[in-house]
Protein backbone atom coordinates (compact mmCIF):
# COMPACT_ATOMS: atom_id res chain seq x y z
CA UNK A 1 0.00 0.00 0.00
CA UNK A 2 3.15 2.17 0.88
CA UNK A 3 4.46 2.04 -2.19
CA UNK A 4 1.42 2.94 -4.38
CA UNK A 5 0.45 6.19 -2.15
CA UNK A 6 1.20 9.85 -4.19
CA UNK A 7 3.66 12.20 -2.63
CA UNK A 8 3.20 15.62 -3.25
CA UNK A 9 6.24 17.11 -4.46
CA UNK A 10 7.11 20.83 -4.50
CA UNK A 11 8.81 23.11 -1.68
CA UNK A 12 7.65 22.45 2.24
CA UNK A 13 5.66 25.40 3.17
CA UNK A 14 7.33 27.74 5.54
CA UNK A 15 4.71 27.91 8.10
CA UNK A 16 5.34 23.88 8.85
CA UNK A 17 9.13 23.40 8.25
CA UNK A 18 10.11 26.30 10.45
CA UNK A 19 8.65 24.85 13.44
CA UNK A 20 9.82 22.09 12.23
CA UNK A 21 13.21 22.97 12.93
CA UNK A 22 12.96 24.58 15.81
CA UNK A 23 11.51 21.59 17.26
CA UNK A 24 14.03 19.23 15.69
CA UNK A 25 16.66 21.40 17.43
CA UNK A 26 15.08 21.90 21.06
CA UNK A 27 14.94 18.67 21.72
CA UNK A 28 18.78 18.01 19.57
CA UNK A 29 20.35 20.68 21.11
CA UNK A 30 20.08 19.62 24.77
CA UNK A 31 21.55 16.12 23.96
CA UNK A 32 24.43 17.76 21.88
CA UNK A 33 25.42 20.04 24.89
CA UNK A 34 25.78 16.60 27.07
CA UNK A 35 28.56 15.20 24.33
CA UNK A 36 30.05 18.39 24.59
CA UNK A 37 30.56 18.73 28.05
CA UNK A 38 31.55 14.95 28.76
CA UNK A 39 34.82 14.36 29.79
CA UNK A 40 36.14 12.42 26.82
CA UNK A 41 39.73 11.77 28.00
CA UNK A 42 38.86 9.96 31.03
CA UNK A 43 35.52 8.73 29.74
CA UNK A 44 36.82 4.97 29.30
CA UNK A 45 38.34 4.43 32.43
CA UNK A 46 35.11 5.74 34.08
CA UNK A 47 32.99 3.54 31.68
CA UNK A 48 34.53 0.50 32.50
CA UNK A 49 34.74 1.02 36.59
CA UNK A 50 32.81 -1.83 38.23
CA UNK A 51 29.50 0.95 39.33
CA UNK A 52 29.22 1.99 35.36
CA UNK A 53 28.84 -1.84 34.67
CA UNK A 54 26.56 -2.77 37.59
CA UNK A 55 24.24 0.08 37.15
CA UNK A 56 23.86 -0.31 33.56
CA UNK A 57 23.20 -4.57 33.58
CA UNK A 58 20.42 -4.05 36.29
CA UNK A 59 19.16 -1.04 34.10
CA UNK A 60 18.86 -3.37 31.03
CA UNK A 61 17.68 -6.51 33.02
CA UNK A 62 15.10 -5.02 34.72
CA UNK A 63 13.97 -2.90 32.01
CA UNK A 64 13.48 -6.04 30.07
CA UNK A 65 11.64 -8.14 32.60
CA UNK A 66 9.33 -4.85 32.92
CA UNK A 67 8.87 -4.90 29.32
CA UNK A 68 8.06 -8.52 29.41
CA UNK A 69 5.75 -7.90 32.61
CA UNK A 70 3.96 -5.19 30.18
CA UNK A 71 3.41 -7.62 27.09
CA UNK A 72 2.20 -10.42 29.36
CA UNK A 73 -0.48 -8.11 30.96
CA UNK A 74 -0.67 -5.44 28.45
CA UNK A 75 -1.92 -7.30 25.15
CA UNK A 76 -4.56 -9.02 26.21
CA UNK A 77 -5.64 -5.75 28.19
CA UNK A 78 -5.71 -3.86 24.82
CA UNK A 79 -7.18 -6.82 23.16
CA UNK A 80 -9.96 -6.18 25.52
CA UNK A 81 -10.25 -2.21 25.31
CA UNK A 82 -10.89 -2.58 21.68
CA UNK A 83 -12.74 -5.58 21.06
CA UNK A 84 -14.10 -7.32 24.73
CA UNK A 85 -17.51 -6.35 24.68
CA UNK A 86 -17.45 -4.58 28.75
CA UNK A 87 -19.70 -1.66 30.12
CA UNK A 88 -17.21 1.69 30.66
CA UNK A 89 -14.83 0.98 28.01
CA UNK A 90 -14.11 4.65 27.92
CA UNK A 91 -14.21 4.73 31.14
CA UNK A 92 -11.42 2.06 31.23
CA UNK A 93 -9.75 3.64 28.09
CA UNK A 94 -8.91 6.85 30.15
CA UNK A 95 -7.93 4.91 33.45
CA UNK A 96 -5.20 2.78 31.74
CA UNK A 97 -3.67 5.91 31.06
CA UNK A 98 -3.83 7.61 34.23
CA UNK A 99 -0.11 6.41 34.66
CA UNK A 100 0.88 8.50 32.01
CA UNK A 101 0.12 12.10 33.69
CA UNK A 102 0.44 11.05 37.27
CA UNK A 103 4.23 12.31 38.45
CA UNK A 104 6.37 9.09 38.49
CA UNK A 105 7.20 9.92 41.92
CA UNK A 106 3.49 9.76 42.88
CA UNK A 107 3.07 6.58 41.20
CA UNK A 108 6.03 5.07 43.53
CA UNK A 109 4.25 6.14 46.62
CA UNK A 110 0.66 4.47 45.03
CA UNK A 111 2.53 1.46 45.02
CA UNK A 112 4.09 1.63 48.48
CA UNK A 113 0.31 2.10 49.72
CA UNK A 114 -0.78 -1.40 47.94
CA UNK A 115 2.05 -3.20 48.02
CA UNK A 116 4.06 -1.97 50.37
CA UNK A 117 5.03 -3.56 54.13
CA UNK A 118 2.22 -2.23 55.52
CA UNK A 119 0.17 -1.49 51.90
CA UNK A 120 -3.41 -3.23 51.05
CA UNK A 121 -1.91 -6.00 49.59
CA UNK A 122 1.91 -5.92 51.02
CA UNK A 123 0.94 -6.44 54.60
CA UNK A 124 -0.56 -9.86 53.63
CA UNK A 125 2.03 -11.15 51.04
CA UNK A 126 4.58 -10.03 54.26
CA UNK A 127 2.54 -12.12 56.89
CA UNK A 128 1.34 -15.20 54.74
CA UNK A 129 4.71 -15.43 52.68
CA UNK A 130 7.54 -13.49 54.04
CA UNK A 131 7.58 -11.43 50.65
CA UNK A 132 8.44 -7.78 51.08
CA UNK A 133 8.43 -5.95 47.59
CA UNK A 134 10.26 -2.39 48.18
CA UNK A 135 13.84 -2.59 48.31
CA UNK A 136 14.50 -5.22 45.63
CA UNK A 137 14.96 -6.03 42.24
CA UNK A 138 11.46 -7.07 42.06
CA UNK A 139 10.34 -3.87 43.40
CA UNK A 140 12.16 -1.74 40.52
CA UNK A 141 10.53 -4.05 37.85
CA UNK A 142 6.98 -3.39 38.85
CA UNK A 143 7.68 0.17 39.20
CA UNK A 144 8.92 0.66 36.03
CA UNK A 145 6.28 -2.04 34.69
CA UNK A 146 3.55 0.60 36.23
CA UNK A 147 4.93 3.68 34.38
CA UNK A 148 5.65 1.80 30.82
CA UNK A 149 2.63 -0.43 30.40
CA UNK A 150 0.35 2.38 29.12
CA UNK A 151 3.04 3.23 26.52
CA UNK A 152 2.49 -0.53 25.28
CA UNK A 153 -1.21 -0.49 25.63
CA UNK A 154 -2.20 2.64 23.69
CA UNK A 155 -0.25 1.69 20.86
CA UNK A 156 -1.69 -1.95 20.81
CA UNK A 157 -5.25 -1.32 21.31
CA UNK A 158 -4.52 1.65 18.28
CA UNK A 159 -3.06 -1.27 15.99
CA UNK A 160 -6.12 -3.16 16.92
CA UNK A 161 -8.26 -0.91 16.75
CA UNK A 162 -6.69 -0.05 13.25
CA UNK A 163 -7.23 -3.83 12.20
CA UNK A 164 -10.36 -5.09 10.08
CA UNK A 165 -12.67 -7.38 12.46
CA UNK A 166 -13.68 -9.20 9.29
CA UNK A 167 -10.61 -11.41 9.38
CA UNK A 168 -11.47 -12.50 12.82
CA UNK A 169 -15.12 -13.17 11.89
CA UNK A 170 -13.95 -14.69 8.47
CA UNK A 171 -11.71 -17.07 10.87
CA UNK A 172 -14.74 -17.60 12.89
CA UNK A 173 -17.25 -18.54 10.63
CA UNK A 174 -14.42 -21.12 10.04
CA UNK A 175 -14.82 -22.88 13.34
CA UNK A 176 -11.62 -21.05 14.65
CA UNK A 177 -12.24 -20.02 18.41
CA UNK A 178 -11.44 -16.84 19.51
CA UNK A 179 -8.62 -17.58 21.13
CA UNK A 180 -7.06 -19.17 17.92
CA UNK A 181 -8.24 -16.41 16.11
CA UNK A 182 -6.06 -13.53 17.91
CA UNK A 183 -3.34 -16.13 18.08
CA UNK A 184 -3.52 -16.92 14.77
CA UNK A 185 -5.05 -14.01 12.76
CA UNK A 186 -5.15 -10.93 14.70
CA UNK A 187 -1.74 -11.00 16.77
CA UNK A 188 0.20 -11.45 13.53
CA UNK A 189 -1.86 -8.83 11.70
CA UNK A 190 -0.96 -6.47 14.71
CA UNK A 191 2.73 -7.30 14.98
CA UNK A 192 4.22 -3.93 13.88
CA UNK A 193 1.94 -2.14 15.95
CA UNK A 194 3.22 -4.74 19.31
CA UNK A 195 6.36 -4.05 18.37
CA UNK A 196 6.62 -0.56 18.36
CA UNK A 197 4.57 -0.46 21.93
CA UNK A 198 7.15 -2.75 23.15
CA UNK A 199 9.97 -0.88 22.23
CA UNK A 200 8.13 2.61 23.56
CA UNK A 201 7.68 0.67 26.76
CA UNK A 202 11.54 -0.77 26.89
CA UNK A 203 12.42 2.92 26.27
CA UNK A 204 10.05 4.51 29.05
CA UNK A 205 11.24 1.43 31.36
CA UNK A 206 14.69 2.55 30.71
CA UNK A 207 14.88 5.88 32.04
CA UNK A 208 12.64 5.70 34.79
CA UNK A 209 13.27 7.43 37.86
CA UNK A 210 10.73 8.48 39.92
CA UNK A 211 8.25 5.53 40.91
CA UNK A 212 11.75 3.39 40.93
CA UNK A 213 13.75 5.47 43.86
CA UNK A 214 10.45 6.30 45.93
CA UNK A 215 9.47 2.40 45.70
CA UNK A 216 12.32 0.74 45.35
CA UNK A 217 15.10 2.57 47.13
CA UNK A 218 18.22 3.31 45.94
CA UNK A 219 20.67 0.40 46.17
CA UNK A 220 23.93 -0.60 44.86
CA UNK A 221 23.89 -3.71 42.93
CA UNK A 222 20.01 -4.31 43.93
CA UNK A 223 17.80 -1.27 43.28
CA UNK A 224 20.60 1.46 41.74
CA UNK A 225 19.66 1.44 37.74
CA UNK A 226 21.32 4.23 35.59
CA UNK A 227 18.81 6.99 36.34
CA UNK A 228 19.50 6.63 40.02
CA UNK A 229 22.80 6.34 39.52
CA UNK A 230 23.14 9.86 38.05
CA UNK A 231 20.88 11.18 40.29
CA UNK A 232 23.30 10.46 42.82
CA UNK A 233 26.05 11.25 41.11
CA UNK A 234 25.18 14.68 39.99
CA UNK A 235 25.04 15.70 44.22
CA UNK A 236 29.10 15.04 43.76
CA UNK A 237 30.48 14.93 40.53
CA UNK A 238 29.00 16.15 37.55
CA UNK A 239 31.77 14.69 34.93
CA UNK A 240 30.33 11.17 36.05
CA UNK A 241 26.83 11.79 36.03
CA UNK A 242 27.74 13.16 32.28
CA UNK A 243 29.34 9.85 31.76
CA UNK A 244 26.83 7.65 33.00
CA UNK A 245 24.04 10.06 31.06
CA UNK A 246 25.82 9.49 27.42
CA UNK A 247 26.15 5.33 28.29
CA UNK A 248 22.42 5.51 28.56
CA UNK A 249 21.87 7.62 25.80
CA UNK A 250 23.95 5.22 23.47
CA UNK A 251 22.74 2.11 24.73
CA UNK A 252 19.13 3.17 24.27
CA UNK A 253 19.76 5.02 20.75
CA UNK A 254 21.55 1.77 19.93
CA UNK A 255 19.02 -0.84 21.04
CA UNK A 256 15.93 1.65 19.02
CA UNK A 257 17.70 2.02 15.89
CA UNK A 258 18.76 -1.36 16.01
CA UNK A 259 14.79 -2.68 16.51
CA UNK A 260 13.79 -0.16 14.34
CA UNK A 261 15.93 -1.54 11.01
CA UNK A 262 14.93 -5.20 12.06
CA UNK A 263 11.64 -4.74 12.93
CA UNK A 264 9.54 -1.28 12.62
CA UNK A 265 9.67 -0.77 8.75
CA UNK A 266 8.80 3.26 9.12
CA UNK A 267 8.35 5.14 5.81
CA UNK A 268 11.51 6.34 4.86
CA UNK B 1 -21.57 37.19 26.32
CA UNK B 2 -18.08 36.36 24.98
CA UNK B 3 -16.01 39.43 24.67
CA UNK B 4 -17.02 41.14 28.34
CA UNK B 5 -15.32 37.63 30.05
CA UNK B 6 -12.58 38.02 27.82
CA UNK B 7 -12.21 41.30 29.37
CA UNK B 8 -12.64 40.51 32.69
CA UNK B 9 -10.10 37.66 32.12
CA UNK B 10 -7.49 40.37 30.47
CA UNK B 11 -8.23 42.61 33.87
CA UNK B 12 -7.68 39.88 36.29
CA UNK B 13 -4.59 38.67 34.73
CA UNK B 14 -3.56 42.58 34.03
CA UNK B 15 -4.11 42.92 37.68
CA UNK B 16 -1.95 39.59 38.79
CA UNK B 17 0.96 41.12 36.70
CA UNK B 18 0.52 44.48 38.75
CA UNK B 19 0.00 43.44 41.93
CA UNK B 20 3.11 40.90 41.84
CA UNK B 21 6.17 41.69 43.96
CA UNK B 22 8.46 43.97 42.44
CA UNK B 23 12.49 42.90 43.68
CA UNK B 24 12.05 45.49 46.96
CA UNK B 25 9.71 43.43 48.33
CA UNK B 26 10.98 40.06 47.87
CA UNK B 27 13.12 37.91 49.39
CA UNK B 28 14.21 34.65 48.22
CA UNK B 29 15.72 32.17 50.71
CA UNK B 30 16.90 29.01 49.32
CA UNK B 31 17.53 26.69 52.85
CA UNK B 32 18.30 23.22 53.37
CA UNK B 33 15.27 20.43 53.23
CA UNK B 34 15.93 20.25 56.91
CA UNK B 35 14.98 23.80 57.59
CA UNK B 36 11.67 23.95 56.14
CA UNK B 37 9.57 23.75 59.08
CA UNK B 38 11.75 26.18 60.91
CA UNK B 39 12.25 28.82 58.17
CA UNK B 40 8.49 28.89 56.90
CA UNK B 41 7.79 29.75 60.25
CA UNK B 42 10.62 32.33 60.61
CA UNK B 43 9.20 33.50 57.38
CA UNK B 44 5.43 34.11 58.00
CA UNK B 45 7.03 36.22 61.36
CA UNK B 46 9.32 38.29 59.06
CA UNK B 47 6.13 39.17 56.62
CA UNK B 48 4.16 40.03 59.67
CA UNK B 49 6.66 42.41 60.64
CA UNK B 50 7.54 43.75 57.64
CA UNK B 51 3.73 44.08 55.74
CA UNK B 52 4.22 44.26 52.06
CA UNK B 53 7.39 42.09 52.23
CA UNK B 54 7.23 38.48 50.65
CA UNK B 55 9.37 35.60 51.79
CA UNK B 56 9.89 33.13 49.09
CA UNK B 57 11.65 29.76 49.35
CA UNK B 58 13.03 27.32 47.67
CA UNK B 59 14.04 24.50 49.73
CA UNK B 60 15.85 21.43 48.58
CA UNK B 61 19.04 19.63 49.29
CA UNK B 62 22.32 21.97 50.17
CA UNK B 63 24.43 20.26 47.72
CA UNK B 64 21.61 21.05 44.68
CA UNK B 65 21.09 24.16 46.24
CA UNK B 66 24.38 25.30 45.82
CA UNK B 67 25.01 24.32 42.44
CA UNK B 68 21.66 26.42 41.50
CA UNK B 69 22.99 29.68 43.09
CA UNK B 70 26.66 28.90 41.17
CA UNK B 71 24.10 28.17 38.30
CA UNK B 72 22.70 32.08 38.23
CA UNK B 73 19.46 30.90 39.96
CA UNK B 74 17.76 34.18 41.60
CA UNK B 75 18.73 34.17 45.28
CA UNK B 76 19.14 36.68 48.35
CA UNK B 77 20.06 34.34 51.32
CA UNK B 78 21.46 30.77 51.00
CA UNK B 79 21.35 28.89 54.29
CA UNK B 80 23.23 25.70 53.87
CA UNK B 81 22.92 22.41 56.13
CA UNK B 82 26.79 21.62 55.25
CA UNK B 83 29.85 23.68 55.54
CA UNK B 84 31.07 22.49 52.15
CA UNK B 85 28.28 23.80 50.30
CA UNK B 86 28.19 26.77 51.63
CA UNK B 87 32.49 27.01 50.83
CA UNK B 88 31.51 26.20 47.53
CA UNK B 89 29.46 29.32 46.68
CA UNK B 90 31.68 31.50 48.78
CA UNK B 91 34.72 30.02 46.64
CA UNK B 92 32.46 31.05 43.94
CA UNK B 93 32.98 34.35 45.32
CA UNK B 94 28.88 34.14 45.65
CA UNK B 95 28.56 35.85 49.26
CA UNK B 96 27.91 38.86 49.67
CA UNK B 97 29.23 38.95 53.61
CA UNK B 98 31.05 36.33 55.41
CA UNK B 99 28.97 33.13 56.25
CA UNK B 100 28.09 32.82 59.51
CA UNK B 101 26.66 29.84 61.92
CA UNK B 102 23.19 29.99 63.21
CA UNK B 103 22.28 26.84 64.06
CA UNK B 104 23.39 23.18 64.90
CA UNK B 105 22.28 19.56 64.15
CA UNK B 106 22.69 16.03 64.85
CA UNK B 107 21.73 12.17 63.44
CA UNK B 108 19.33 10.65 65.75
CA UNK B 109 17.95 7.35 64.77
CA UNK B 110 13.97 7.41 63.70
CA UNK B 111 11.59 4.15 63.57
CA UNK B 112 7.91 3.71 62.84
CA UNK B 113 5.86 4.28 66.00
CA UNK B 114 5.75 1.53 68.50
CA UNK B 115 9.31 0.66 67.06
CA UNK B 116 8.15 -2.74 65.58
CA UNK B 117 11.85 -4.22 65.43
CA UNK B 118 12.86 -3.06 68.82
CA UNK B 119 15.39 -1.35 67.65
CA UNK B 120 17.63 0.56 70.77
CA UNK B 121 20.71 2.02 69.31
CA UNK B 122 23.47 2.21 66.09
CA UNK B 123 24.00 -1.78 66.73
CA UNK B 124 20.32 -2.72 65.32
CA UNK B 125 21.86 -1.19 61.88
CA UNK B 126 23.92 -4.21 61.17
CA UNK B 127 21.27 -6.94 61.48
CA UNK B 128 19.97 -7.89 58.22
CA UNK B 129 17.00 -9.01 59.05
CA UNK B 130 16.05 -5.08 60.05
CA UNK B 131 14.79 -2.74 56.92
CA UNK B 132 17.50 0.35 57.31
CA UNK B 133 17.28 3.30 55.29
CA UNK B 134 20.23 5.96 55.20
CA UNK B 135 21.38 9.47 53.65
CA UNK B 136 24.21 8.45 50.69
CA UNK B 137 26.98 9.18 51.62
CA UNK B 138 27.47 12.36 49.40
CA UNK B 139 24.91 13.82 51.02
CA UNK B 140 25.39 15.52 54.59
CA UNK B 141 23.46 13.80 56.28
CA UNK B 142 24.53 10.13 54.88
CA UNK B 143 28.76 11.43 55.65
CA UNK B 144 27.31 12.27 58.93
CA UNK B 145 26.36 8.85 59.46
CA UNK B 146 29.22 7.54 58.30
CA UNK B 147 31.26 9.31 61.15
CA UNK B 148 28.52 7.69 64.00
CA UNK B 149 29.06 4.35 62.67
CA UNK B 150 32.97 4.59 62.25
CA UNK B 151 32.78 5.58 66.11
CA UNK B 152 30.28 2.94 66.78
CA UNK B 153 32.35 0.28 65.02
CA UNK B 154 29.11 -0.82 63.64
CA UNK B 155 28.60 -2.29 59.39
CA UNK B 156 25.36 -0.83 58.82
CA UNK B 157 23.24 -3.18 56.63
CA UNK B 158 20.87 -0.62 54.82
CA UNK B 159 18.20 -1.49 52.34
CA UNK B 160 18.02 1.35 51.03
CA UNK B 161 20.19 4.82 50.68
CA UNK B 162 18.49 7.98 49.59
CA UNK B 163 19.44 11.30 48.04
CA UNK B 164 17.95 13.25 50.61
CA UNK B 165 17.01 13.11 54.57
CA UNK B 166 13.47 13.79 53.48
CA UNK B 167 13.28 10.76 51.23
CA UNK B 168 14.43 9.08 54.29
CA UNK B 169 12.09 10.01 57.00
CA UNK B 170 9.48 9.12 54.48
CA UNK B 171 10.33 5.62 54.14
CA UNK B 172 9.51 5.40 58.01
CA UNK B 173 6.70 7.35 57.98
CA UNK B 174 5.33 4.66 56.01
CA UNK B 175 6.93 1.83 57.90
CA UNK B 176 8.49 0.48 55.41
CA UNK B 177 11.73 0.36 57.03
CA UNK B 178 12.86 -0.31 60.49
CA UNK B 179 15.10 2.32 61.20
CA UNK B 180 17.03 4.96 59.59
CA UNK B 181 19.19 8.31 60.61
CA UNK B 182 17.99 11.57 60.07
CA UNK B 183 18.17 14.44 61.84
CA UNK B 184 17.14 15.38 65.22
CA UNK B 185 14.37 18.04 63.68
CA UNK B 186 13.06 15.70 61.24
CA UNK B 187 12.07 13.03 63.87
CA UNK B 188 11.08 16.34 65.76
CA UNK B 189 8.70 17.43 62.47
CA UNK B 190 7.42 14.07 62.27
CA UNK B 191 6.43 13.40 66.16
CA UNK B 192 3.48 11.15 66.27
CA UNK B 193 4.43 9.15 63.18
CA UNK B 194 8.03 8.57 64.31
CA UNK B 195 9.44 7.74 67.48
CA UNK B 196 13.54 9.17 67.84
CA UNK B 197 15.99 7.65 69.69
CA UNK B 198 19.04 9.10 70.88
CA UNK B 199 22.91 7.34 71.01
CA UNK B 200 26.12 8.23 72.80
CA UNK B 201 28.21 8.74 68.69
CA UNK B 202 25.26 11.47 68.43
CA UNK B 203 28.04 14.05 69.10
CA UNK B 204 30.28 13.04 66.26
CA UNK B 205 27.11 13.96 63.87
CA UNK B 206 26.82 17.22 64.61
CA UNK B 207 27.18 19.47 61.64
CA UNK B 208 26.83 23.33 61.39
CA UNK B 209 24.47 25.01 59.55
CA UNK B 210 26.09 29.17 58.14
CA UNK B 211 23.89 31.26 56.46
CA UNK B 212 24.82 34.45 54.03
CA UNK B 213 23.32 37.07 51.89
CA UNK B 214 24.02 36.46 48.11
CA UNK B 215 26.13 38.72 46.40
CA UNK B 216 23.89 38.52 43.29
CA UNK B 217 20.83 38.94 45.60
CA UNK B 218 18.23 41.65 43.77
CA UNK B 219 16.80 42.71 47.34
CA UNK B 220 20.49 42.96 49.48
CA UNK B 221 18.55 44.92 52.20
CA UNK B 222 15.96 42.63 52.34
CA UNK B 223 18.36 39.38 52.36
CA UNK B 224 20.29 41.36 55.25
CA UNK B 225 17.59 42.01 57.07
CA UNK B 226 16.17 37.98 56.68
CA UNK B 227 19.59 36.56 57.96
CA UNK B 228 19.59 39.29 61.29
CA UNK B 229 15.94 37.95 61.69
CA UNK B 230 16.93 34.18 61.54
CA UNK B 231 20.10 35.22 64.36
CA UNK B 232 17.73 37.18 66.35
CA UNK B 233 16.14 35.94 69.78
CA UNK B 234 13.07 35.40 68.23
CA UNK B 235 14.72 33.46 65.54
CA UNK B 236 16.99 31.58 67.56
CA UNK B 237 13.93 30.61 69.93
CA UNK B 238 12.03 28.86 66.98
CA UNK B 239 14.97 27.10 65.62
CA UNK B 240 15.25 25.82 69.22
CA UNK B 241 11.83 24.57 68.86
CA UNK B 242 12.39 22.76 65.54
CA UNK B 243 15.15 21.03 67.30
CA UNK B 244 18.18 22.52 66.30
CA UNK B 245 21.24 23.30 68.78
CA UNK B 246 22.16 26.71 69.40
CA UNK B 247 25.43 27.72 67.75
Amino acid sequence: MRSTRRRTRGRLPVALALPAVVGLAFLLVPLVGLLIRAPWRTLPSRLFSASVGEALRLSLVCASLATVVCLVLGVPLAWLLARGDVPGRGVLRALVTVPLVLPPVVGGVALLFVLGRRGLVGQHLDAWFGVSLPFTTAGVVLAEAFVAMPFLVISVEGALRAADPRYEEAAATLGASRWLAFRRVTLPSILPGVVAGTVLCWARALGEFGATITFAGNFPGETTTMPLAVYLALETDPDAAIVLSVVLLMVSVGVLAALRDRWVSGPS
Amino acid sequence: MRAPALVALLVVLAGCGASGTTAEDRITVFAAASLTEAFTRLGEDFEAANPGVDVMFNFGGSSALARQIGQGAPADVFASAAAANMAQVVDAGGTAAEPVTFARNRLAIAVPAGNPAGITGLAGFADDAAKIALCAQEVPCGAAAKRAFEAAGVVARPDTVEQDVKAVLTKVRLGEVDAALVYRTDVASAAGEVEGIGFPEADRTVNDYPIAPLAKARNAAGARAFVAHVRSDRGRAVLAGAGFDAP
